[in-house]
């Protein structure tokens, strides 16, 4: 199969439209504007829907909308952006909507910079908006993987009926890498049983997240987070990287696990046994693969373009059974080979946790 | 004897929640009306609103959505766009529409999206208690302005029929009122050519009907269509602000 | 009598709307209540009803069925 050299934003659209994508609603924001941009002349072309919304909050009402009618509808952001969007990933994640936001990263809080970040883990991973829920959150770390992961979010968001968040960054985002188109066009999509279609030959339906009839919310919640039990237990996805020997096991996802891993043929020529755990799925978190790597003799390092979210969730999973350590920074550069390599060497001479 | 008036097919035959003598209940049957003699039930989408008409699947025999609170004219972009055979109608009241969704409501009309809205105005924010809403009158006295709405605090009331009419998108904006059976006729009317011209692809359509809330406004139903009609409609002008629907 | 209503007495909340619109003043508060508490409209002048349908228009619960004889 040939390949083609394109950037990580343009490689999760083409993922996105040979999954199907029948409606893109999106608003600007840096750094994923190559993403409206490609897909203003795309979609188009394809005669498939694309509008360039008054805001974040219309596009991702829109998606919900374009979405309850059974079609494949995506909207995608950065930061600032992504938090306007979480009152419909709220509704949509009541309402068991299926449907793809992408989140570009950028640097926080507030309208921050335009510098590659990941200070977003927390608002993906906890739900992110209002009520009890969490959504699909699925983490890339190049060109290809961007366009596979947005081919293959579709039919997860619906095998769950639920949203699924690409979170990704302004580097894997714009980086231009060689990608093989080696998914197969999708055409045919069977009609799901749930969506708003027009009632012809069949009773009216609704689609809704207000319950106020006695114990119905509660036997609602019950039920969403028995799904999310099913998630868990089904879809983690992660890449493991010299994890038979390693005395250090390096957590990042994204731009940093690809830094890691240098750092973790670095820390090899340095005589250190370094491994590195790169989470795919960032909720469902693989905390049972980590918590059955934790030992005494092992150590565990968080490795974040943030302040330590990520490493939360690897304290979780490791129990107190092993030493987890941090190194991150936020709204600026990124975490060098040489500085993961300084931080693995005084944490395993020194035995300090450093988070 | 023959039936010759009864209720729609397009409206469930249950209770309906709002409190007695409320417009929304007229405003129901004039909708779904509306849509059995256009024959289009079986393709209909309807968005319900955050607001008194938050429960409208439960009363329309037709497939309805929830829509975030003043995002009906999004999510109904995002359905109609993506399935421009259905039949697709939001409706809202004055809070939802001119307030927190001011902005959704806008560029949805300009953008000429062939959707209809049916914008229920009664001067309050009802499901909460009968607050100031964007359309509440110069001295009127709600939850929020104890003292009467006074525009040096709380701003003027918002005609969104005169408002929209500056934008190329709307096709087809009215205001209608249902205090008697005379203006109850012609809000049918209104909204049947709103249908209409979605029907026949035109572009946006709305019909902004002046209903009445006696529960919050503290009025007995007979009370609130007096005040409709003496007080209400002065500041709020029935009639076409804009028809294209010819052209 | 040519013309009638049928008043469904569990769907009405007596609001009285449709007492006041009708031109021939057939329609008073019973004396009873329904399920919910309200004295529900009824037709109590039956020959007077003309089938004129401005009961049904008003009604805002949507209860007043309206017969003719065509």
């Amino acid at each position: 199969m040939t390949k083609k050299l394109i950037k990580g934003n343009i490689a999760l659209c083409e993922g996105a439209i040979t999954a199907g994508l029948k409606s893109y609603f999106g608003y600007p924001i840096t750094p994923q504007n190559e993403i409206p941009a490609y897909l203003s002349k795309r979609m188009v072309e394809l005669g498939r829907v694309f509008i360039q919304a008054e805001s974040e909050i219309a596009a991702a009402s829109m998606v919900l909308g374009a979405a309850i009618t059974g079609a494949r509808a995506m909207t995608s952001s950065s930061s600032p952006g992504i938090s306007l969007k979480q009152e419909a990933i709220s509704y949509m994640s009541g309402m068991q909507v299926p449907a793809l936001i992408v989140n570009v990263q950028r640097g926080g809080p507030g309208l921050g910079n335009i510098s590659s970040s990941q200070s977003d883990y927390f608002q993906a991973v906890k739900g992110g908006g209002h009520g009890d829920y969490k959504i699909i959150v699925l983490a890339p770390n190049s060109a290809q993987e961007m366009y596979e992961t947005a081919y293959d979010a579709f039919d997860l968001a619906e095998k769950y009926r639920t949203p699924v968040m690409i979170l990704t960054d302004g580097i894997i985002g714009q980086m231009m890498e060689p990608i093989e188109f080696n998914r197969i066009e999708k055409k045919e999509f069977t009609e799901k049983e749930w969506i708003l279609n027009g009632s012809k030959g069949r009773e009216p339906r609704s689609i809704k997240s207000l319950l106020m009839k006695d114990g119905v919310l509660e036997k609602h919640n019950v039920k969403l987070q028995e799904k999310y039990k099913l998630i868990s237990e089904n879809e983690v996805k992660y890449e493991s990287y010299m994890l038979e020997d390693a005395e250090i096991i390096i957590i990042a996802y994204g731009i940093s696990s690809r830094i890691a891993r240098s750092a973790v043929k670095l820390a090899r020529k340095n005589g250190i046994k370094a491994g590195l755990l790169r989470p795919k799925t960032l909720w469902p978190f693989p905390s049972e693969i980590i918590n059955s790597l934790a030992k005494p003799n092992v150590k565990f390092l968080s490795i974040e373009l943030s302040h330590g979210q990520m490493v939360e969730d690897v304290k979780l999973a490791v129990n107190g059974k092993s030493e987890v350590g941090f190194l991150g920074k936020a709204g600026g550069g990124l975490v060098t080979e040489q500085e993961i390599l300084k931080k693995i060497q005084s944490q395993i001479l020194g035995g300090s946790s450093g988070a | 004897m023959k039936k010759i008036l009864s209720k729609p097919e397009s409206l469930k035959d249950t209770v309906l929640s709002y409190c007695p003598g409320c417009g929304h209940g007229i405003i129901h049957r004039l909708v779904t009306e509306c849509i059995d003699e256009l024959g289009v039930r079986e393709k209909t989408i309807a968005v319900a609103p955050v607001g008194c008409a938050v429960f409208a699947y439960e009363y329309f025999n037709f497939d309805v959505t929830e829509a975030p609170h003043g995002r009906p004219p999004a999510v109904a972009t995002g359905i109609k766009r993506t399935n421009p055979d259905k039949f697709v109608f939001t409706y809202q009241g004055d809070g939802d529409i001119a307030a927190i969704g001011m902005a959704e409501t806008i560029h949805a009309a300009n953008r000429g999206e062939n959707i209809t809205t049916i914008f229920v105005n009664n001067a309050n924010y009802g499901m909460t208690g009968g607050q100031m809403a964007p359309t509440t009158l110069i001295g009127q006295i709600t939850e929020t302005t104890p003292f009467g709405r006074n525009p040096e605090r709380e701003g003027y009331p918002i005609k969104l029929c005169e408002l929209l009419s500056t934008l190329e998108g709307t096709a087809y904006l009215e205001r209608v009122a249902i205090y008697n059976p005379q203006n109850i006729m012609k809000a049918k009317k209104a909204i049947k050519k709103a249908f209409q011209c979605q029907i026949d692809r035109k572009g946006f359509s709305l019909v902004e009907i002046i209903s009445n809330c006696p529960v919050d406004w503290g009025m007995t139903p007979l009370d609130s269509i007096k005040w409709v009609e003496e007080t209400f409609i002065k500041s709020f002008p029935l009639g076409t602000v804009k028809d294209k629907t010819n052209t | 009598m040519i013309s009638t209503i049928k008043i469904n007495s569990e769907k009405c909340k007596g609001c009285s709307l449709c007492i006041k619109a009708c031109p021939k003043q057939c329609i008073s508060f019973s004396k009873q209540f329904n399920k919910a508490g309200y004295h529900w409209a009824s037709l109590e002048k039956e020959n007077a009803c003309i089938g004129c349908g401005f009961c049904y228009m008003v009604c805002p619960d949507v209860c007043i069925e309206v017969y003719k004889d065509l």
